[in-house]
C-alpha cells in the first residue's frame, strides 16, 4: 500500500491551519463520492466518538499527606469506598462501587461528576498506624483542586461494537444492558456503530498504545487494549487528567437493578495515511454485524436469538419470531457526533496534534472464561419428590408432610405434570381457618420450578427473589423429577 | 385523557359502553385496573367530546377527572441515550433528526415506566 502522507506532514498542515479534517459520518460520504484512493488524497484525519456507560472507568488520586501522616487503609468519598491496596495516600475509585449510605443511586460515577463540576467530597479514611504513619482517622472536604493527581485510568473503555440484549423470560430483568422486558419485549444495544473509534481502524493500524485522543474533554491516551479485547470486540484502555476534563463528557448514571456507572466521553482522531485507512474510516452500519443474545437465560454463555447489523438495531426496530420488536439505544448518538465535531475543531484550530502509536494493540484474542470448578447443577443436589394428586385431603397432605419428614409437595395431573404444590405452611393455615377439603382449594398454582441442568447458584437466586424454600424440579414438558430446597443448596454453597 | 374513579356501587355497571353509546363518542381504553370493589380506568376520548363524556360519566356515579400531568424530560440532566425509547407502550420517546431523544408528552398515559429506567433520573412524572 502506497503511503500518501506521514503523521508528521498531518501535523505540520494542522499547525499551518490547512489540515482537511472530517468526522466519520462526513467520511462516509466523502469514500462513496471519490472513492477511497481519492479520499486518502483529499482527506487528512477522520474524527470519530463515542459517548456511553463505561463501567470499567476509575480514578486514581494521590491525597496528599496529613499531619500526623496516615496510611490510608480504607478510604471513602461521599462514602463510596476506594481501593487502597497501593501506597500510603494513594487510591482507585471505580465508577461501579456504591455509597455504603445511599445504595443504587450514587456511586462512584457520581463522585468523578461532582468533583469534575467543582463540587468539594466528603474524604473519610481508617488505618490501623505505624511508626511512620502514625494517625488512624481522618475526616476532611476535598475539591478536585486539592489533591495532588486525580489521573482517570479506565481498563476497558469504547468498545468497537457490543452484543445487544433481548429478554426471553417471564419476568422484568435489570441488567447492565438497562431494563429488559419480558417475553422478547424490547431490545438494548450499545455502541455506536459506523462513528465508533475502533470500528473505523479495524486493524489498530493508527490506534495503539500512545494515540493521543480526547477523553472526558481533555487531551489524554491510549495506554494499551482494553480488559477483554477480542477482535472484533475490540476495547481500549485510555489514561487522561481528570483536573481537565468536564462534566459535559462524564456523566454519573445508574443502571436501575443493577448498580452506578460512568458516562465517558472518547473521541480518537484517524489519520488518513493511505487509500486502506480511507477506505476503513468509509465503513457504514449495515456493514457492522452483531448479535441479540438472551438474558432470560442467567449463564455465561447466553443463546444468540438473532444476528444483526447496527443499521437495523439503530433503525428502532428489529424482528424477533415474526414480531416487531422496539429498540433502544443505551449509548448517546446525539453526544457521540458532538464528540466528533468537537475534536474536529481542536484539530482545525491546531490545539490537538496526533500522535503514532508506539506499540500496537493485539489483533487477534481470545476471551478466555473464568477459570472455577466444575459448575455444579441442580440435578446433582435434588431430592426425591413426593408427589401428591389435587384430589388428596388436606388431612392425607399432612399425613405425608409428617411420615416423610418434608415440607413441600408438588401436585401433579395423572400424568405427573406439574399442577401446584402445597407446602407445610399451606396445610397448617388450611387446618387454622377450617379448610379440610382437598389440597386443590389451597394449593398454589404458579409454581416456581427449576430445571435438572440449572446450576445451583440460578436456582438460590429463584428462591431468593420469590422468598421460597423449595423448587420443584421438571423437565422440558414439567414432568416432576425431583424437588431442591434451599437446605440443600446452603450446605454446597457455604462449604 | 381521563382518569375514572369507579366505587363498589358503580364499577357493576357497564358504565363505558354506555356512555360511548349516549354520546357517540368512540373511546380507546388506555389502561384498566378493576376490582370487585373498586377501579381506575384511563380512557382516551377526542377533544371536542371531552367534556360531554366526562358529565355522561358524572351521572352514571362514576368520578371523572381530565389528564393533565404528563411525562417531564429535563433536558439538562438527559444525555440522549434512548434507554427510554423501547420501554415505553405508548411511544411517547423517539430520536429525533439531529439525533436528540425527544418526548412527545401528549401521547403519555402516566404508567411511569420510564423513570424507573432513566439512568440520568432525567424524567418525572408532576403529582
Amino acid at each position: 500500500m502506497k503511503t500518501v502522507k506521514t503523521v508528521d506532514e498531518i501535523n505540520q498542515k494542522i499547525k499551518e491551519g490547512s489540515a482537511n479534517v472530517v468526522t466519520a459520518l462526513e467520511m462516509k460520504d466523502v469514500v462513496a463520492e471519490l472513492g477511497a484512493e481519492k479520499a486518502a488524497e483529499e482527506v487528512d484525519v477522520v474524527t470519530t466518538g463515542t459517548f456511553g456507560a463505561m463501567c470499567s472507568s476509575g480514578v486514581f488520586f494521590n491525597f496528599g499527606h496529613s499531619d500526623p501522616p496516615i496510611k490510608m487503609q480504607r478510604v471513602w468519598l461521599n462514602d463510596v469506598e476506594a481501593y487502597t491496596g497501593v501506597a500510603a495516600v494513594d487510591a482507585y475509585l471505580g465508577v461501579t462501587q456504591l455509597s455504603e449510605t445511599r445504595g443504587m443511586e450514587y456511586g462512584g460515577g457520581h463522585v468523578i461528576e461532582d468533583l469534575v463540576r467543582g463540587r468539594e467530597v466528603e474524604l473519610r479514611a481508617t488505618a490501623y498506624g505505624t511508626d511512620c504513619y502514625p494517625r488512624k482517622e481522618i475526616v476532611t472536604e476535598i475539591g478536585l483542586e486539592d489533591v495532588n493527581q486525580a489521573v482517570m485510568v479506565n481498563p476497558r473503555n469504547a468498545y468497537q461494537r457490543y452484543r445487544a440484549a433481548t429478554n426471553s423470560s417471564d419476568r422484568v430483568l435489570r441488567t447492565y444492558m438497562g431494563t429488559l422486558l419480558p417475553n422478547f419485549g424490547n431490545v438494548t444495544f450499545a455502541g455506536v456503530g459506523e462513528l465508533s473509534p475502533l470500528n473505523n481502524d479495524p486493524e489498530y493500524r493508527t490506534i495503539g498504545v500512545g494515540t493521543r485522543i480526547f477523553l472526558g474533554g481533555a487531551k489524554g491516551y491510549v495506554i494499551g487494549e482494553g480488559t477483554q479485547h477480542a477482535p472484533p470486540f475490540g476495547t481500549l484502555m485510555v489514561k487522561g487528567n481528570l483536573k481537565e476534563m468536564s462534566a459535559e463528557w462524564l456523566r454519573g448514571a445508574t443502571f436501575p437493578g443493577y448498580g452506578t456507572t460512568l458516562f465517558v466521553g472518547i473521541g480518537i482522531p484517524i489519520p488518513i495515511l493511505d487509500a486502506k485507512i480511507a477506505e476503513a474510516t468509509g465503513i457504514t452500519d449495515d456493514k457492522i454485524e452483531t448479535s441479540i443474545i438472551d438474558f432470560g437465560v442467567p449463564r455465561r454463555d447466553r443463546p444468540v436469538v438473532k444476528k444483526v447489523t447496527y443499521a437495523e438495531l439503530k433503525s428502532g426496530k428489529v424482528e424477533i419470531n415474526g414480531e416487531e420488536v422496539r429498540v433502544s439505544p443505551l449509548s448517546s448518538y446525539y453526544h457521540s457526533i458532538k464528540i466528533a465535531e468537537e475534536l474536529k475543531k481542536m484539530i482545525e484550530k491546531a490545539e490537538f496534534f496526533l500522535s503514532m502509536p508506539v506499540e500496537r494493540i493485539p489483533q487477534k484474542e481470545v476471551f478466555k472464561p473464568l477459570r472455577h470448578k466444575e459448575v455444579k447443577v441442580v440435578k446433582s443436589v435434588m431430592e426425591k419428590a413426593i408427589a401428591i394428586r389435587e384430589t388428596t385431603s388436606v388431612q392425607d397432605a399432612s399425613q405425608i408432610i409428617i411420615t416423610n419428614n418434608v415440607n413441600h409437595l408438588p401436585v401433579v395431573d395423572n400424568e405427573g405434570v406439574l399442577i401446584g404444590i402445597v407446602t407445610s405452611w399451606d396445610i397448617a393455615k388450611a387446618v387454622a381457618t377450617g379448610k379440610t377439603g382437598s389440597v386443590s382449594e389451597i394449593m398454589t398454582r404458579k409454581v416456581i420450578t427449576a430445571l435438572p441442568d440449572e446450576p445451583i447458584e440460578v436456582a438460590a437466586r429463584k428462591m431468593e427473589q420469590h422468598s421460597i424454600s423449595a423448587l420443584p424440579v421438571v423437565d422440558t414438558k414439567r414432568h416432576v423429577i425431583g424437588l431442591v430446597t434451599s437446605e440443600d443448596l446452603s450446605k454446597l454453597l457455604v462449604g | 385523557m381521563i382518569l375514572l374513579k369507579y366505587d363498589s356501587r358503580s364499577v357493576r355497571e357497564p358504565i363505558i359502553a354506555k356512555t360511548a353509546i349516549e354520546t357517540e363518542t368512540l373511546l380507546n381504553i388506555i389502561k384498566a385496573s378493576v376490582g370487585a370493589r373498586q377501579g381506575e380506568i384511563i380512557i382516551e376520548v377526542e377533544d371536542a367530546k371531552a367534556d360531554e363524556v366526562m358529565e355522561k360519566l358524572r351521572a352514571f356515579g362514576v368520578e371523572a377527572v381530565k389528564i393533565e400531568g404528563r411525562i417531564e424530560k429535563d433536558d439538562e440532566l438527559c444525555v440522549h441515550c434512548g434507554a427510554c425509547i423501547s420501554i415505553c407502550p405508548v411511544e411517547v420517546f423517539s430520536v429525533a433528526d439531529d439525533k436528540k431523544v425527544v418526548a412527545d408528552s401528549q401521547k403519555c398515559i402516566r404508567c411511569g415506566v420510564c423513570v424507573t429506567v432513566c439512568p440520568l433520573s432525567a424524567l418525572s412524572l408532576p403529582e
